[in-house]
């Protein structure tokens, strides 16, 4: 399992996370940033989200690994 | 305007559909190298630092606290203590650094978001028609430069920016003028003040009766939050951008397709579902845009184990960095199926492009369209004979001769 977080703050509002992983990250209406639609995506995201937080031209996104019995799940 | 010396760099020298020669022979002694570089034409060298690995380039483009974009920054490096100080271009996003910057593109992004381009996505579609149309017209050979690449990516602009169809054609042919080096100073001098008296006019109207377009938009959502000459800088800005990045890729990705068979049938097979990944790979395989606007250190930084002392310049190469071996062995391969390689053709760093969404969906819709309607489209001369551009902000193709 993954847990995604992300930092509106620093966001350069490029996209790249909506493209990549529309399911996950959402764009806001009001200024273009970041806005995380799952938090805990379902495992067969993780790979696309990670790449999602690698291409991000800000840093904006981080990935952690958490348990899979972890809350939420 | 971009700075003239641009012209002068040797990274915007390629070599076939990659950096030329000379470059990757400097990328072999080092991340970051010295090189002397005329500031603009016909003025002495000065030094420079190049950073041409995908690290450095990264590192360089990703420090906007250590590293600005002011022109003010570049003109004290070059010239030590400057005769003069140029301006910031107002409204020019890429000439500011933070909180400015911040400011403005806070601004301007809800226009640019991935939902927001979907609304221009029907429009592309019916302007690449229209092209196709008048290509069938034509009959071939037909030049797809002229045709296709040209048209498509300079009626979505004047979409973007609102220009009424019957100025469309003069605007973009005074814009084209203003970069063309072989036209005499007084006829480029003119060109440019045509096209910034026409975003004059345009933002004025604007100001008087907002549309529904990108400006008119602007100004209803924030219209006391920008002076004029900011949004004329605005819309300069979007046309720098918006015109021959987007032609140089639909002509050169359209060239790359067709040189490489085995990959184009890849796109054929199933047209939907690959674009994505075929854009991507070309993004990165042609890099169009040479580099960033120069970065100057604002203090000393250790770049690539390599010091910058402040005051000094770092142009980033992108489609060096591009080609960077660390992101995969075969990296001058083009190839769509691999998983996707990090690139950064769109930049990095607070400075990555605005235009993103837009640019892919213009690209998609581009390939899309023209395969659709000549499954059997090919060359029409030697592909050693296709005139490729060697001096201009993006790198692209003069002509692109095809028949179907």
């Amino acid at each position: 399992m993954v847990e995604v977080r992300v930092d509106a703050e620093i966001c350069a509002a490029s996209g790249m996370c909506t493209l990549l992983v529309p399911a996950v990250f959402d764009q806001s209406e009001e200024d273009g940033t970041v806005v995380l639609a799952d938090p805990a995506p379902p495992a067969e995201l993780a790979a696309k989200v990670r790449t999602a937080a690698l291409r991000c031209p800000a840093g904006a996104i981080s990935v952690h690994e958490r348990e899979a019995d972890g809350p939420g799940t | 305007m971009p700075d003239e010396s641009q012209h002068q760099f040797d990274h915007a020298r390629r070599a076939g559909f990659g950096p030329s020669d000379d470059i990757r022979r400097q990328r072999a002694q080092g991340a970051l190298v010295r090189e002397e570089v005329a500031p603009a034409p016909g003025a002495a060298p000065e030094p420079i630092w190049m950073a041409l690995s995908y690290e450095a380039v990264r590192q360089v483009m990703g420090d906007h606290v250590r590293f600005s974009n002011q022109r003010r920054f570049r003109a004290q490096a070059i010239r030590g203590g400057s005769k003069h100080r140029p301006q910031e271009m107002s409204g020019h996003l890429m000439d500011y650094d933070q909180p400015e910057h911040t400011r403005l593109r806070k601004m301007l992004t809800p226009e640019f978001t991935v939902r927001r381009i979907q609304r221009l996505k029907p429009v592309t579609e019916a302007i690449a028609e229209r092209c196709l149309d008048a290509m069938e017209r034509k009959g071939r050979p037909a030049d797809l430069v002229e045709l296709y690449a040209s048209p498509i990516s300079g009626a979505v602009l004047c979409e973007l920016l609102g220009v009424p169809r019957d100025d469309r054609r003069e605007f973009l042919v005074k814009h084209q003028w203003q970069l063309e080096q072989d036209r005499s100073r007084k006829e480029r001098a003119a060109a440019q003040a045509y096209t910034s008296n026409y975003l004059r006019a345009l933002v004025k109207r604007q100001r008087k009766d907002p549309d529904e377009g990108f400006i008119g938009q602007l100004i209803r959502d924030h219209g006391d939050n920008f002076d004029d000459e900011e949004l004329i800088g605005i819309c300069g800005l979007m046309v720098l951008a918006g015109l021959d990045n987007v032609n140089g890729m639909i002509s050169l990705g359209v060239l790359a397709l067709l040189e490489h068979p085995d990959q184009l049938a890849v796109l054929l097979a199933d047209p939907e579902n690959t674009v994505d990944r075929v854009v991507d790979e070309l993004l990165r395989f042609l890099s169009v845009a040479h580099a960033p606007t120069p970065r100057t250190a604002v203090e000393d930084v250790v770049v690539a184990g390599q010091l910058i002392k402040a005051g000094e310049e770092v142009v980033c190469s992108i489609p060096m960095a591009n080609r960077d071996p660390v992101l995969a062995p075969d990296v001058d391969r083009f190839d769509v199926n691999r998983e996707p390689l990090p690139h950064i053709a769109f930049g990095h760093g607070i400075h990555h492009c605005i235009g993103a969404a837009l640019g892919r969906m213009e690209l998609r819709t581009a390939y899309l369209a023209l395969w659709r309607r000549f499954p059997d489209l090919r060359l029409a001369v030697p592909a050693d004979q296709v005139p490729h551009k060697t001096n201009s902000i993006a790198y692209g193709l003069e002509r692109l001769p095809v028949a179907w």
